[in-house]
């Protein structure tokens, strides 16, 4: 970068970042999906206005998961006796010793991450809809937000409920509060905005900062 | 298969960005659009797979030794062990829970352990196994991966929701923490591995074969 030219990147090719195979790139119509011939891994999945649905799918994730942390998530009763927890409870139920650093990652990756990466894409995708120049350091966000997508866990954790409830169903009655049916909800959406989401494409648009110093 | 038709980005003289797909002249350091390392084959992948690996697997000795739930009720206290658990929920009458426990907790992680082995070694051994069969196996060990942390979820509600004070309690046990750093040691290794590297043989016969080289 220094003393030569910087590179300069070939805007007609893509290469698969799986198995290596390059192909001349032809933007697949909304809908369609452009897939790798060799190892199928999918590269450019366009959807018309997903932009939008991805917006406001993200604004409903943040405020349910906000609202699915406080309040009141399970109910245990058995003789009289009950406990109620949130799930900010149930993540930080290993709490003594050692454990604690269990709790700590498990509240990440059932709330923190799902909630960060969101808050990401709602930062990357919001400028880039309303056809504006992307917010500064749009890149390193989105950067963030792909590394942190397999740790982000809360469609797990629902299953893991469920398996929990089955458990101790025998032992002792279990009552549902408002926070599991947004969680239940929310799950659902976290799924769908990710799968909404074209990689390529947000990258692309992404492309726009570099534009004056290329002459493309 | 169509692969006669495919040629690499190698072959082309071009490397790919991995994460954003960009494509620039070999020989370029970073990516320009998402700022990722350039590299034609992480070389290094392979390594690192197998330190990832290793300790995973340390991980999960203790994870299975140790007792991962502690349950304590009006008169009697009970230490169990993850196969210890699902062996008690089959005996109580839960055998699909404890059949979703067993795969989670012991199938998916021992078959993620093989799997990566039998791919980091078939490509040290450039094996010519079918290309397409070893890249799904991989895409599957990617995706499942996560799903082990379901006991990790199981217990965390469990704990926190069963505590009754004199009447009942459940509370995590050592290995909750050893299965937990288990899990993700193996997302680790799986991440580091190059899947470009299954390829290759592939490619370069072809490569040899146009260029003599």
């Amino acid at each position: 970068m220094e003393s030569r030219l910087p590179p300069q990147p070939l805007p007609d090719l893509i290469v698969c970042p799986q198995c290596d195979a390059a192909y001349k790139l032809t933007r697949p119509e909304h809908g369609e999906r452009a897939v790798c011939a060799r190892c199928h891994t999918a590269l450019i999945t366009p959807r018309s206005k997903a932009g939008l649905q991805i917006i406001a799918v993200s604004i409903a994730i943040v405020v349910l998961v906000i609202a699915a942390t406080v309040f009141p998530f399970l109910t245990i009763k058995v003789a009289g006796t009950q406990n109620s927890v949130s799930i900010l409870d149930a993540a930080l139920a290993f709490s003594d010793g050692p454990l604690i650093a269990l709790s700590l990652s498990t509240a990440a990756l059932i709330i923190f991450i799902p909630l960060l990466r969101v808050l990401l894409a709602l930062y990357v995708l919001i400028p880039v809809v309303l056809d504006r120049m992307p917010a500064k350091g749009s890149r390193k966000a989105f950067r963030l937000s792909e590394a942190l997508r397999p740790w982000s866990m809360a469609e797990i954790f629902a299953i893991g409920c469920a398996v929990a409830l089955v458990k101790i169903t025998d032992l002792a009655d279990v009552s549902f509060g408002p926070a599991f049916w947004m969680f239940a909800i929310l799950v659902v959406l976290v799924v769908a905005q990710d799968n909404f989401m074209c990689r390529w494409t947000v990258w692309k648009s992404l492309d726009g900062l570099r534009k004056p110093e290329r002459e493309t | 298969m169509s692969d006669a038709t495919i040629i690499t980005a190698r072959e082309m003289g071009v490397v790919g960005c991995r994460r954003c797909t960009q494509v620039w002249p070999q020989g370029t350091e970073t990516c320009g659009r998402c700022g990722k390392r350039l590299q034609l084959r992480d070389h290094k992948s392979l390594q690192r797979v197998w330190a990832w690996w290793i300790v995973g697997m340390m991980c999960y000795i203790p994870a299975n030794m140790y007792p991962m739930l502690r349950t304590r009720t009006l008169f009697t206290v009970q230490q169990d062990t993850i196969v210890g658990g699902a062996i008690e929920l089959f005996t109580h009458g839960a055998p699909f829970v404890a059949a979703i426990i067993l795969f989670a907790s012991v199938v998916i992680p021992l078959g993620k352990f093989f799997a990566i082995a039998y791919l980091a070694i078939s490509v040290q051994r450039r094996s010519v196994a079918s290309f397409e069969q070893r890249h799904l196996l991989y895409e599957v060990v990617e995706y499942i991966g996560r799903w082990s942390m379901i006991d990790i979820f199981v217990v965390a509600i469990l704990s926190s929701l069963v505590q009754l004070r004199t009447l009942a309690a459940i509370d995590p046990g050592p290995a909750s923490l050893f299965f937990a750093l288990s899990v993700i040691f193996t997302m680790l290794s799986a991440q580091s591995f190059d899947s470009r590297l299954i390829w290759d043989v592939q490619s370069r016969d072809k490569g040899e074969a146009q260029r003599g080289h």
